[in-house]
């Protein structure tokens, strides 16, 4: 049996894209993200519902390879979106990573051209930790001088590899970071520093 | 769908509001970039508000409330044309209030009334690119941002203060984002340039006929474009609001008669209703034609 | 004085119910049905469904109808509601070399398989007002022709010359999908497929004084018609589901073949160029006018040189598009009274100043 999709699929689409709006014009600050999904594991609600709100057959999915071992991860992000699961990073609108240490190196996944930059892909990053006391120092547009974040678990080079993003702005990665009923971004135009 | 109007929720199937979903988060990950997108035909015409009309719909929730202004008032007849749109294809609440709404949808103004965090401005765009009207090409003024060389905007307002000693631009007056993409900001006023900087509210532009949507993030830096002996400076009027007496505010020019009568008032007609309910009063005025 | 405050909502409905009403004219005069419009005004029905690139003669009677019989303002109804329409993919390419004809013209050969059909037109008539048609008699009947021996088999005439090597091939099918600029934004350069549908979807008008300009000099690619087929062709669709294609019905197109000066290099031997037009129903003006502007078109990808403005894909698919055009210069009519006071004050002050100025000199004058 195939796990449900939305339950109220407009009203919830939507509410799941203004999370994230707000998270990505927001860097730093914590969205709410009700999550209602149940999806097969070890795919999250939160990394389900942010591809069934915005991936579909024009920006298609790449999984990581924890979320690959599993063939009802594919079937059912397939089933829901229609989108196409990418072999190659390199090829997918929506990157989803379930095991957010293991995340491979951001230049492996589209960066936009100098002319085109927002033809870039955006990750989505599973993590169980998420807070906006702590931790790193942000800065940038959508960030009222300053503000905090902390993550977990993340690439141990993480803050190193947030520092090469940002220096390549406008070219890039967007970063989504999505725990347990919240979720927070980073988008290629927020400085971070060590807090 | 919705049983009473036949359409879908906000008139756009769900396919067309993903896809400009995804191009407002890329407009906001890269603030002042215009991203291209694959507008819809809408059933109004293009260049009645059909980019911001796309925006709107594709970011509007249940819980919103919307406000709609044209020229900074609520009733106008296309900003009453799309309200009423939105009332019938979303059923969303709609407020004529600035502090009330959610979105405010606009087209030529900001309002006066400072916007708040959790505010969404939405921009209507005719022409979305700085550069057009310097290099009509858009493969070369796409060059011109990827390569940040904004020197053609520089020479044209000096050329501007060569020949009339002022820049000469009164609106749709470009403005530098976050240190990198030259933007328009729409056809507003210069004078509501200086609202777009550090503005709380999160700012989406939406251009239909031209297929572009960009976005300012809030609190992100927005300078107007100027040199050091011409500093970039707003229009400033000499007279206050002749209905509730309200300074440093737009206002409109009203002719009264044949003979020269004219009496100025706000441009934004909630911020004057709002401070004449507080018992604001203005001269109420004629004035003689001395200007 | 001052009324302009409220008052937008109610002068809106106001003005739509006498639109209504002026839509419906004469009251004592019959009412026009679609059926009528469909059948009696049907080459501007065909010329809604181009432009409007929907298939529906019945929707595009209906639209002129609620149009008042404006062109563009129908075209927009239909591409409007077009854009509500699901999408189930795209119809296998219809195959214009097996239409079932109704008029089949070239100008390049006397006579040809097939053979010369003139069909119903408008060449050749004299344009003199018909008062007969203003008293509603009776239909005039067509003579029936003997049908020719070969009438079945018509070849397309650049298939003709394609068999001789003297015109170039068409581009090969890669199987690619084609671009759909409803679907995905115009990005420069475009290719030949994503030409070819904006200048279908483009104003005629617009379409037919680019092609003419190519005539007279801006951009000239010499010309020749050959061939205008009219007719019906069989559309087909294959379902994901079943694998096989699956016949919807039959439309009507006009579809015209151009043949356009030679070319060749040291490597290929001279021969001719194609310009391609295809447009709904029996549209042999706008067919025409397309195929010389995607003539016109190709001359970046055929090495001439690139000029005159028909050649220039960014002038001519940006503003190709009468809906685009007309919003934009109708837009016009909407309140612009902000920025009219931000140029007012600037040009108050300016004035102001320069009087300033003029004063100056006038007062040391009078000093001196």
């Amino acid at each position: 049996m195939l796990a449900r999709g939305f339950s109220d699929p407009v009203h919830d689409a939507q509410g799941v894209f203004r999370a994230v709006m707000d998270a990505l014009a927001r860097p730093g600050t914590l969205q709410p993200l009700a999550a209602t999904l149940e999806p097969p594991a070890p795919l999250t609600p939160e990394l389900a519902a942010i591809a069934l709100a915005l991936a579909d057959a024009d920006a298609a999915l790449w999984l990581d390879e924890a979320l690959r071992h599993d063939p009802a991860v594919a079937d059912f992000l397939r089933f829901h979106t229609g989108a196409r699961i990418a072999d190659a990073p390199s090829e997918a609108a929506f990157a989803l990573v379930s095991d957010a240490a293991a995340c491979p190196d951001f230049a492996a996944f589209a960066q936009g051209t100098p002319a085109y930059p927002d033809r870039s892909a955006t990750l989505v990053l599973a993590v169980c930790d998420l807070s906006d006391v702590e931790g790193w120092r942000l800065d940038g547009p959508g960030i009222r001088e300053s503000a905090r974040l902390a993550a977990a678990p993340l690439p141990a080079d993480m803050l190193a590899r947030l520092a090469r993003n940002h220096a390549g702005f406008p070219q890039g990665i967007d970063l989504i970071l999505a725990a347990p009923g919240r979720l927070a971004a980073l988008p290629r135009s927020t400085r971070v520093q060590e807090g | 769908m919705n049983a009473a109007t036949g359409y879908n929720f906000a008139y756009l199937d769900e396919g067309t509001k993903r896809m400009i979903r995804r191009a407002i988060l890329k407009a906001i990950a890269i603030p002042g970039y215009q991203v291209p997108f694959a507008s819809r035909e809408m059933p109004m015409p293009y260049g009645w508000g059909t980019g911001g009309v796309q925006v709107t719909a594709a970011i509007l929730g249940r819980a919103d409330v919307l406000k709609v202004i044209d020229q900074g008032s609520d009733d106008t007849t296309n900003a009453v044309s799309i309200r009423a749109f939105f009332a019938r294809t979303a059923d969303v609440a709609v407020t004529t209030r600035t502090r009330e709404a959610t979105v405010i949808q606009t087209r030529h103004r900001i309002p006066e009334a400072p916007l708040s965090e959790g505010q969404v401005l939405v921009y209507q765009v005719p022409i979305p690119e700085p550069l057009r009207f310097l290099e009509p090409r858009e493969t070369e003024t796409r060059q011109l941002h990827a390569l940040a060389e904004y020197g053609l905007m520089h020479v044209k307002l000096y050329e501007d203060i060569a020949r009339h000693g002022h820049i000469a631009t009164t609106y749709a007056y470009p403005v530098e984002v976050a240190g990198r993409y030259v933007m328009d900001p729409s056809p507003t006023p210069k004078f509501d340039n200086p609202k777009m900087d550090d503005c709380p509210a999160l700012q989406l532009f939406g251009a239909g006929r031209e297929k572009r949507i960009y976005a300012v993030p809030p609190h992100t830096r927005v300078r107007s474009l100027d040199f050091e002996d011409h500093p970039f400076r707003v229009q400033s009027f000499d007279r206050p609001c002749a209905l509730c007496g309200a300074e440093g505010v737009y206002l409109d020019e009203v002719l009264l008669d044949d003979a020269g009568g004219r009496m100025f008032v706000c441009s934004d007609t909630d911020h004057c209703e709002e401070r004449r309910a507080d018992g604001h009063v203005g001269t109420g005025g004629m004035e003689a034609a001395h200007v | 004085m001052y009324v302009a405050v409220k008052g937008g909502e109610a002068a809106i409905a106001n003005a739509h119910r006498l639109l209504a009403e002026t839509r419906r004219g004469d009251a004592s005069v019959p009412e026009l049905s679609v059926a009528q419009i469909r059948e009696q005004m049907a080459l501007l029905v065909d010329r809604v469904m181009t432009e409007g690139s929907l298939h529906d003669p019945d929707l595009a009677a209906l639209a002129l109808k609620q149009a008042r019989g404006d062109l563009i303002e129908a075209v927009f109804l239909v591409r409007a509601y077009r854009t509500t329409l699901p999408r189930f993919g795209a119809s296998e390419p219809v195959e214009t070399g097996a239409m079932t004809l109704r008029r089949r013209i070239s100008a390049t050969y006397k006579d040809l398989p097939g053979g010369q059909v003139l069909g119903p037109t408008f060449d050749y008539t004299h344009r003199l007002v018909d008062f007969a048609l203003a008293a509603e008699g009776e239909a005039p009947v067509a003579s029936q022709a003997e049908p020719l021996a070969d009438a079945a088999h018509a070849p397309r005439v650049t298939d003709l010359l394609r068999q001789d090597g003297l015109i170039e091939p068409s581009a090969p099918d890669d199987g690619s999908a084609p671009g759909d600029l409803t679907r995905e934004p115009l990005d420069f350069p475009a290719d030949r497929a994503l030409r070819l549908q904006a200048l279908a979807r483009g104003d005629e008008g617009f379409v037919l004084a680019l092609g003419y300009s190519t005539q007279r000099g801006y951009g000239r690619t010499h010309p020749f018609v050959g061939e205008i087929r009219v007719g019906a062709v069989a559309v087909e669709f294959v379902p994901e589901e079943l694998g096989f294609a699956v016949p919807l019905g039959e439309i009507d197109l006009t579809e015209c073949q151009m043949v356009n000066q030679f070319h060749g290099s040291a490597e290929v031997p001279p021969q001719f160029t194609r310009g391609y037009g295809l447009a709904f129903g029996q549209s042999e003006r706008k067919a025409m006018a397309m195929a010389l502007v995607d003539r016109a078109l190709r001359a970046e990808e055929l090495g001439e040189p690139v000029g005159a403005p028909a050649q220039d894909q960014e002038f001519v698919l940006a503003h190709c598009d009468a809906l685009q055009a007309t919003g934009f210069v109708e837009h016009l009519k909407l309140p612009h009274y902000v920025d009219f006071q931000a140029e007012l004050e600037l040009v108050r002050r300016l004035r102001a100043e320069h009087a300033a100025r003029r004063a100056v000199p006038e007062m040391k004058e009078a000093a001196e």
